[in-house]
């Protein structure tokens, strides 16, 4: 139950929040951009990246940046001929831009998986799929957090 | 210690797609978080998950501190043969957990 007393607390640990993110480094968002491109790149190897034929699946407005549920599926046949290598989930705004990368085959027989990740702070996440021909797919969707992960030690 | 759970189905047609769901319980703290003393709690989190069906590796994930508490992943495989998926988690501090469920497909 929440007492009068933890109530103003808890407001008063929110304004000390933002205060905290007033402090950070003002180059965060070029940092955590320049993260996110670096991410992508060490993933292709430099390779375009093409949108299309992923399918990301995130809760457009998320309450609770600690878990937030999340699946992708990629359009493929998952044969040994055609199929899905991976799947990398990566996120803008968290201090380091990975969540999950996940390695199929064609014994996947469907290139679908799910899962719940941590969100710091509205932004976009993307998913980027490696197809056995080497080509690179993408899907980025934008979302809200109301609440984020990682926000008492003033990340975000 | 290390508690896991696995959801696959007990019984499948031959070439069917079967939805795998693992669900391991662990705080996958994420290394950022800091106590109340200011110092930084270090990272302890699940790294790797190795799905192999028969001793063939069908499914493989290699999780980061974003992932949520407790990691959930759900993924998919083709019943080729009776047998047994063995599950394995591996990750910081020495974390090591296995499980296996078994399959029979008609």
């Amino acid at each position: 139950m929440t007492s009068r007393r933890r109530f103003l607390g808890l407001i008063g640990g929110a304004f000390a929040a933002g205060e905290v993110a007033a402090q950070l480094d003002p180059n965060i968002q070029a940092l955590r951009a320049a993260a996110l491109e670096a991410a992508v790149r060490k993933i292709t190897g430099g390779k375009p990246v093409r949108p299309g034929k992923v399918k990301l699946q995130v809760p457009p407005l998320v309450d609770n940046g600690n878990t937030v549920p999340l699946s992708v599926s990629v359009d493929s046949p998952m044969t040994s001929a055609d199929h899905v290598k991976a799947i990398h989930v990566l996120t803008e705004k968290n201090p380091q831009p990975y969540v999950v990368s996940a390695f199929l085959g064609p014994r996947s027989g469907r290139a679908s998986i799910a899962t719940r990740a941590r969100i710091a702070d509205t932004g976009k996440v993307i998913a980027i799929a490696q197809l056995s021909d080497g080509s690179f797919w993408s899907d980025t969707v934008s979302v809200v957090v109301t609440l984020s992960a990682c926000l008492e030690d003033g990340l975000i | 210690m290390a508690r896991v759970v696995v959801n696959a189905p007990a019984r499948a047609k031959r070439g069917e797609v079967i939805e795998i769901r693992t669900l391991a319980g662990h705080a996958m703290e994420t290394g950022f978080r800091r106590t109340q003393t200011g110092e930084l709690i270090p990272r302890d989190i699940i790294t790797q998950l190795v799905c192999t069906y028969n001793g063939v590796e069908v499914f493989r994930a290699e999780l980061h501190p974003a992932m949520a508490a407790n990691p959930l992943l759900s993924f998919t495989t083709v019943a080729t043969e009776s047998g047994t998926l063995e599950f394995k988690w591996s990750g910081d501090n020495g974390y090591a957990a296995t499980q296996s469920a078994s399959i029979t497909v008609v």
